[in-house]
């Protein structure tokens, strides 16, 4: 990488090594814990804290793009950034292919050259200041890269994004249009050949056309380095398109994890169930019997005892307030956070032996 | 639509489509600012005076006639007229340019270098680094700015590097304070994170991402402290804490002038003016550079 490369191709797939095989989980992440102090009040008293992310364990497949979907306030955003350490989390371990993130083997610095994000907001992450070249070639030069082989590698980069380097490699971010902008932050985030991308709301602030276009990007991108994906997003539709398996968050904390058809087609918490019915269906036929979800979700400085969906959910027993259902998932990596489906948790729709549960 | 080059070949340097940097755009926009082109001609004015003030001055500043006292303007050979000395009013306004710029602009220079890289550090680190920092700032908060220079000048002693000193000390509160409100707002941006995400210490990431953002505007908050820096300098030396007679100053010649303000009002109004002139210029000259580096995208 030293040398003057005058061939395009270092952006080859897969130039970190494999560690822990292919059945090995590339991103295992254990009682994820994070609460922001609320401002003290003038005596210095805590006022109480926001259980933003709160006690989540998931593990995401080498090549699958996971979703993670959850209505606003859920910690979905909160998620992402511990997952990049820009948040410190207060508890929890995050492992990168068997390894743990911060220790000897998989220091914090190498770790985010494997893995990267993409944020919302495309024109403010973005430096004004910087042409979209030195963007791009911005993090290749952090690690060792030499300035001339990282501005070549930007350009090959701009050009596989679909963006023309010789029109636009030397432009300023606000010369750019929102699906361009992004994406330059999709080629900057490929920019240390990484294998994981934590995409937070990527394309939710583009029109519907342009999101079209990225997200087929996307997929592509996926497909030719490689790519694993964390997709955040609080669109149903767009998560159902690129996932393979999806997570629901409520309230700082993982509801309901699958398969994506399967998630989508037979729901099994009843707040996923109601989250896919907020979906308008173009279908008369398939009207929604459930009553839809209403009202904003509880306030995460004092969330609900025992199960936290239960001020909302018309299924809740009076031991939903008591008991906080655990999400326990299978070898498939299903799980569902719910006393109706823990075998004799109270709940009068709960089965009663392994074999009515299975 | 989808656009994807399966194999993007070398692409020839040559054609690449440059497009105005950001400061191109501001320069531009500020030529189109009349006020602000004329405050800048102004100041080039000075800043000439200041340079060939001995060359362009028609008498020696220091050649006092006891015959020629306080003469008015337009007194045969004395345009401008004569001081309590008998010394001629146009050479020494001209000669005092230098010194009176010199101790406008530098205290606010100074402050710039520290008072900005005190903020950017506070601004940048943000928590308990800030609080420390922003906390012992806001102590020189707690004088007005006046009094302070007077007090720290008192203290250290009269002269001109010891009014330096005490000018460039009274600057950096608020330099520092601008400083750290622009950093922290560019500290909260995506793009920030996102170069942390790819592994970049903070010096690199305020070196690259942080610098370019916020050192505009601070150099326009510091060229609006020049006019008070000048007044205030000025200030002192009519207090005798700065300049020395017979030196020529704007500041201190008001002082000296002020016995003849009933003899010769015009003539002791006279260093006031340039003083004024000069202020009001670093001020619509700071004014325009902020209009024109407001580019909304």
């Amino acid at each position: 990488m030293n040398t003057h490369t005058t061939q395009s191709m270092d952006i080859t797939p897969h130039a970190h090594a494999d560690v822990g095989g292919p059945t090995q989980p590339l991103l295992m992440v254990q009682d994820l814990i994070k609460h922001f102090a609320l401002p003290k009040d003038i005596l210095g008293r805590s006022s109480g804290v926001v259980r933003a992310v709160d006690g989540i364990d998931f593990a995401v497949r080498k090549g699958e793009t996971l979703g993670v979907v959850g209505e606003s306030g859920c910690g979905k955003s909160t998620t992402a950034r511990l997952l990049m350490n820009l948040t410190v989390p207060d508890h929890g371990d995050i492992i990168f292919d068997g390894q743990s993130v911060g220790s000897k083997e998989l220091s914090l610095k190498e770790f985010r050259r494997q893995a990267q994000m993409v944020f919302q907001d495309s024109y403010a992450s973005l430096n004004p200041r910087l042409t979209i070249e030195d963007s791009v070639a911005f993090a290749p030069q952090v690690h060792g890269v030499d300035k001339q082989a990282a501005i070549d590698r930007a350009r090959d980069l701009l050009a596989r994004v679909g963006l023309d380097p010789r029109r636009f490699a030397e432009r300023y971010p606000h010369e750019l249009s929102g699906g361009q902008r992004q994406r330059v932050n999709i080629a900057r985030a490929l920019a240390l050949q990484p294998r994981l991308i934590i995409l937070d709301e990527a394309v939710s602030a583009l029109d519907k056309s342009v999101e079209a276009q990225v997200l087929n990007l996307l997929l592509d991108l996926k497909e030719e380095f490689g790519l694993t994906y964390v997709f955040i997003s609080h669109d149903l539709n767009v998560v159902r398109y690129i996932s393979d398996r999806v997570m629901v968050m409520y309230l700082g904390q993982v509801v309901e994890i699958g398969d994506c058809e399967t998630l989508f087609e037979s729901p099994r918490h009843p707040y996923t169930r109601a989250l896919l019915s907020s979906v308008p269906s173009m279908d008369p036929d398939n009207r929604t019997e459930e009553p839809p979800l209403s009202g904003d979700p509880p306030n995460p400085i004092n969330p609900p005892s025992g199960c936290r969906f239960h001020t909302r959910c018309v299924h809740a027993e009076s031991v939903c307030s008591t008991t906080m259902p655990k999400l326990v998932t299978d070898a498939q990596g299903t799980g569902v956070a719910c006393l109706m489906h823990v075998v004799r948790s109270g709940h009068s729709a709960a089965p009663l032996s392994e074999q009515e549960a299975a | 639509m989808m656009n994807i080059a399966v194999n993007p070949a070398k692409v020839p340097a040559v054609v690449f489509e440059k497009s105005t940097g950001y400061w191109q755009n501001v320069s531009q926009r500020f030529m189109r600012d009349r006020v602000a082109v004329f405050a800048a001609i102004v100041i080039l004015i000075l800043f000439a005076m200041a340079i060939f003030g001995n060359q362009l001055a028609p008498h020696d500043p220091f050649a006092a006639s006891i015959m020629k006292r306080l003469k008015p303007i337009g007194f045969p050979g004395h345009w401008l007229g004569t001081d309590e000395l008998g010394r001629d009013m146009l050479t020494r306004l001209i000669v005092g340019t230098k010194l009176s710029l010199f101790m406008g602009i530098t205290p606010v220079v100074l402050a710039f270098c520290i008072g900005s890289v005190i903020g950017i550090i506070a601004g940048y680190a943000g928590g308990a680094v800030n609080t420390l920092i922003m906390r012992t700032i806001d102590v020189f908060y707690a004088f007005p700015s006046v009094l302070l220079a007077i007090a720290l000048s008192g203290v250290l002693g009269a002269g001109i590097t010891n009014s330096l000193i005490s000018l460039t000390i009274v600057f950096i509160p608020p330099i520092a304070r601008v400083s750290e409100s622009v950093t922290t707002q560019i500290r909260s941006r995506d793009f920030v994170d996102a170069a942390r995400a790819s592994g970049a210490n903070a010096f690199t990431i305020v070196r690259v991402h942080v610098l370019g953002n916020v050192l505009g505007p601070i150099f326009v908050y510091a060229t609006s402290l020049i006019a008070v820096s000048m007044i205030l300098a000025s200030g002192l030396s009519f207090l005798g804490l700065g300049v020395k007679p017979p030196e020529p100053e704007w500041g201190l010649m008001l002082n000296t002038l002020r016995t003849a303000i009933y003899v010769q009002p015009w003539i002791a109004a006279m260093p006031g003016v340039m003083i004024f002139i000069t202020s009001i210029a670093f001020n619509l000259l700071s004014d325009g550079l902020r209009t024109a580096m407001e580019i909304k995208n």
